[in-house]
């Protein structure tokens, strides 16, 4: 079977389905377009429909993409189990957190392409053809690992798939050595992404070597949590079985990353408002606020407090086993994780800016309707994935094929060469 | 068969439907709906929150709301080059006996109109070496440089009116004054002779403009004064007011596009 | 295993048939989509969206740029314009200082770099911000504040400090740009090609003065107030998209004549010089007078000085 064969018959699983699906593919289409008509409009007047300004020069855009790596990071809490440990449980299933981390990276790099000033120049990121800044520039660094990654996963997903299409094993001399490399390669992502901030000495909010450890941290108490969500949707919407084992082993593996997650932060509160130096105050405008302005100060004092809640209900088996709670605390770890990553640490990193004002900052409705157009691609890009990737996972293409074969057997001249599955 | 299906050697065994519902109890659970229902709605509650967030508008005449440029301040900007110093061009004059050999190219001092050659008028008057304030004639100079124990005639020479003289009793013309400052002023003496000191125009890798003392500091009243500043920049809220319609009318429709518009109009 | 027939006819509308798409269909397509874009790629078009970044260009290339530059302000300004790429000369290292004594706050500097250099007015971008300070607390950026406008100054509480681009010998924007598009020229300027940034922002990120700025918006240059004195590195207009900062001026300096800042300041509060000769007022100030310089535990070295000249 050739690729173009393989890519048509992918492509008429995805224009398969009832009409919940075309509901939610609908809605998904309807945000593009809304997305993509403002991003039209950004590209007619520029980044002045956004609210970023000199002062803070980065914000909704560079904070959804952080968010994002980590998502994309974490497909690492479904791999390391099911290619390491061999765990049959998450091994059914470690090709979700593929495909979650494949349109996790795509989100992230339409969140840093609407960004750019000048998006007719992104070739000049492209190493031999443009110029790139390397080794010196830690965005060089994340725009190659962050393709790599994508490449990964990619080639990894696209494998699987087009052997089970085919009916046949993967190869696991092509699949296990891509599959352990990507396990480096997602702590590597969001290290290199962290190291972009940690290595700006003018920002001292930023500047510290804790900020690497919090975002693995973070990242593996969000991603996970979204997956969790995501596969018991996709056990409601298609015959998928997926195992509670699996479920509570990764809500127990986020369970540690929590408690991480709120020790690292905890030592960070320490270290700046113990030592009271000039550089406490992008703490003090997120917690308290500064000279009348406060506009983040409910969204940190929510995230502490989601975080912390979400942390106790993953704390004790018993609400970490109950399913109601489990998806309680998967909401919050995933709002407080959310508010962190945007508005815990792009914005007060730039407030107040390297000569003291404080500009605060707030989305524009052009900003947020270009988010919510990528994330639909983001969930689009899943969604479509999902349904190539889940019949041939529950057996129904094999058998359906299987069915195929058998009845087209009674119609060659040369019957019997076609056995039936 | 599914590549990546479990074998089903290793299934838990026994099937039955009790087992079977506890392995996927997940599955059947009704929990998840309504909490994504109430996390939707708070999500889309608070998007809302911000976006209908309306700016609080600055009273009127609120400095830094407005954008302005140097367009706006022709008497600061109009003129080329009010005042760049001398040039090559203006050599100074000869020097005065007593001179140091290096001369400065100075402009011309800024003499108010015909009042020199001073000796036109004091060629005529004896000299009066009684300290007092004036009457008549240059009553418009207010003498505050040191007023307490100086007075004219320790700068003026008595007899050549068109000379200044130093606290040796050596004459120099207007064209050195410098070095009539330099007497008491030393060190701004010595800077303003390596450029350090005063206004600098003309080549940093060549010919320096040089100004007199006199053209910055009044030498009867040398403090400057205070002046207006040019006007602060605008805010970043403000940045754009004639298209503030673009990003803050998006967010509060309507409303903010009227003021905008206003705004753009008032400009 | 049951295999696919290979290349049989399908009777029944199984959704398990594939669709086959023919292979020559398939490259006449991309084909034909190559040699139009081929097509449309004529040297101006090319030099005008795949251009190279400037330190790769060949003398030539230098001069078509700039004549293609020239021909745009041309148009869009209706006036003629002289377009510059001149180097940095040989042994000039490029000093500043500042005299906190007797800066006044008067914000002319502000404007004649605005004039100068052809910053935007509309969306309003200025190269220097002059921060007003209070004399009780000393240098202290969080209580600075850049909106000050009384009736009047100097206020007698307060003193001003002037802020731009420090030049920094190791500066911390070139070190973060993704694609090169900014560098230090070897007399000491921290130059952005126009053409090559991408306006990630990166650079203004990293910054610690606060000193690049960015053309959010489409700049806006007045015709009869642009100066049509330009330097492709320096007071060129700017596309929109871009990052931009003061370049000492750099279309004055290397043509050895003083930036507009320090010649509009009336009380002469601004030096400059080449701080590799011992006889100019910028080597002078750092041997007779104590200068410093911004944030100095950053390791930035700037070259721009800060000093108390009374």
């Amino acid at each position: 079977m050739g690729p173009l064969t393989f890519i048509a018959t992918s492509a008429r699983f995805a224009l398969r389905g009832g009409k919940a699906y075309w509901l939610w593919v609908g809605c998904l289409l309807a945000l593009i377009v809304w997305g993509g008509l403002a991003y039209l409009d950004q590209l007619r007047h520029g980044l002045i429909v956004t609210n970023m300004r000199d002062q803070v020069s980065w914000a909704f855009y560079i904070g959804n993409f952080t968010f994002l790596v980590g998502v994309a990071a974490a497909a690492v809490v479904l791999v390391i189990p099911a290619y390491i440990y061999h765990w049959k449980p998450i091994k059914e299933v470690a090709i979700l957190g593929e495909i979650l981390a494949i349109s996790a990276i795509i989100m992230c790099m339409l969140f840093v392409a609407v960004d750019m000033g000048r998006p007719d120049r992104a070739w000049h990121l492209i190493p031999g053809v443009g110029r790139m800044n390397f080794p010196s520039s830690l965005l060089a660094w994340d725009v190659l690992v962050l393709n790599l990654y994508l490449f990964l996963n990619l080639t990894i997903v696209t494998h699987l798939l087009y052997r089970g299409i085919q009916g046949r094993a993967y190869n696991t001399r092509l699949v296990v050595p891509l599959v352990l490399f990507s396990i480096p390669a997602a702590v590597g992502i969001h290290t290199v992404t962290a190291f972009l901030y940690a290595g700006l000495p003018g920002r001292p909010y930023w500047n510290a070597s804790i900020l690497a450890p919090r975002f693995l941290c973070s990242a593996f108490c969000s991603g996970p949590a979204i997956m969790l969500i995501l596969f018991q949707i996709l056990q409601r919407t298609t015959k998928i079985a997926i195992k509670d084992e699996a479920i509570w082993k990764v809500a127990e593996l986020m369970a540690y990353a929590m408690f991480l997650n709120l020790l690292l932060l905890g030592a960070e509160i320490f270290k700046e408002y113990y030592s009271g130096t000039e550089h406490l105050i992008h703490l003090q405008y997120l917690f308290s606020g500064v000279r009348g302005h406060h506009a983040l100060v409910p969204y940190a004092w929510t995230y502490v407090g989601c975080g912390i809640a979400a942390f106790l209900l993953f704390l004790f088996p018993a609400t970490r086993r109950n399913v109601f709670t489990l998806n309680l605390g998967c909401l919050l770890i995933y709002a407080s994780v959310y508010i962190e990553k945007g508005m815990g640490l792009v914005i007060p990193g730039f407030t107040p800016d390297t000569l003291g004002e404080v500009y605060e900052y707030t989305p524009t409705l052009h900003e947020l309707r270009i988010g919510a157009g990528i994330f639909s691609v983001g969930f689009l890009v899943f969604t479509l994935l999902c349904r190539i990737a889940v019949p041939i996972l529950t057996g129904e293409f094999a058998a359906a094929r299987a069915a195929a074969a058998e009845k087209s057997s009674h119609w060659l001249p040369h019957t019997g060469s076609a056995p039936a599955g | 068969m599914s590549p990546m299906s479990s074998d089903p050697s290793t299934d838990a065994p026994g099937t039955d439907t009790g087992a079977a519902d506890q392995e996927f109890s997940i599955a059947r659970s009704n929990a998840l709906i309504p909490l994504l229902i109430l996390f939707a709605v708070t999500v889309f509650g608070v998007l809302a929150v911000i976006v209908r967030a309306k700016p609080v508008e600055p009273p009127e005449g609120t400095p830094a709301t407005k954008a302005f440029g140097p367009a706006d301040f022709p008497a600061v900007f109009g003129a080329a080059e009010a005042l760049t110093g001398g040039g090559a061009a203006d050599g100074g004059s000869a020097a005065s006996p007593g001179a140091p050999t290096v001369l400065f190219p100075v402009p011309a001092p800024p003499f108010s109109e015909g009042i020199f050659p001073c000796m036109q008028c004091h060629e005529g008057i004896p000299p009066n070496p009684e300290r007092r304030v004036l009457e008549g004639m240059h009553s418009d100079i207010v003498l505050h440089h040191d007023e307490e124990h100086r007075w004219c005639l320790d700068c003026h020479d008595q007899n050549d009116r068109n000379q200044l003289r130093l606290a040796s009793g050596a004459l120099l013309p207007f064209t050195e004054s410098y070095r009539l400052c330099g007497q008491c002023h030393g060190t701004q003496f010595r800077d303003w002779k390596s450029g350090i000191h005063g206004k600098r125009t003309g080549y940093w890798s060549g010919s320096k403009r040089y100004l007199l003392c006199v053209n910055c500091h009044n030498p009867h009243h040398p403090r400057f004064a205070a002046l207006a500043p040019l006007p602060p920049p605008v805010r970043p809220q403000y940045l754009h007011p004639a298209e503030a319609a673009v990003g803050h009318a998006a967010s509060a429709s309507g409303s903010a596009a009227q003021e905008g518009g206003d705004a753009a109009d008032a400009r | 295993m049951p295999q696919m027939p290979a290349d049989e006819p399908q009777r029944d509308a199984e959704a398990t048939e594939p669709l086959t798409l023919s292979r020559r269909d398939f490259l006449t397509a991309v084909g034909v989509a190559a040699a139009g874009f081929l097509a449309g790629c004529t040297p101006e078009v090319r030099e005008a969206y795949f251009a190279k970044h400037f330190l790769e260009l060949s003398p030539k290339e230098v001069e078509a740029r700039l004549a293609r530059l020239r021909a745009d302000c041309s148009r869009r300004f209706g006036q003629a314009v002289s377009i510059s790429a001149q180097p940095a000369q040989p042994g000039v290292v490029f000093g500043y200082a500042l005299d906190l004594s007797r800066c006044i706050g008067c914000r002319r500097c502000v404007y004649a770099c605005v004039k100068e250099n052809n910053q935007s007015r509309d969306p309003q971008i200025q190269w220097i911000r002059v921060l007003e300070m209070e004399k009780d607390k000393g240098i202290d950026f969080e209580e600075a504040n850049p909106y000050y406008n009384p009736d009047k100054v100097p206020d007698p509480d307060h003193f001003y400090l002037p802020v731009a681009c420090q030049q920094c010998r190791n500066p911390q924007c070139t070190k973060v740009c993704p694609v090169g598009a900014t560098w230090q020229e070897p007399d000491g300027i921290v130059v952005i090609d126009y053409d090559w940034c991408i306006g990630c922002r990166c650079c203004m990120a990293a910054c610690p003065y606060g000193a690049r700025h960015f053309n959010f918006g489409e700049p806006e240059v007045p015709a009869n107030e642009l100066n049509p004195n330009l330097h492709i590195l320096g007071n060129r207009p700017r596309p929109r998209g871009v990052v931009e900062k003061c370049t000492f001026c750099i279309q004055r300096t290397r043509a050895g004549r003083y930036p507009a800042c320090v010649e509009i300041c009336p009380v002469g509060a601004r030096k400059f010089g080449n701080l590799l000769d011992p006889e100019s007022e910028i080597a002078r100030i750092l041997h007779e007078k104590r200068v410093f310089v911004l944030k100095a535990e950053l390791k930035t070295e700037p070259k721009f000085y800060y000093f108390y000249g009374i």
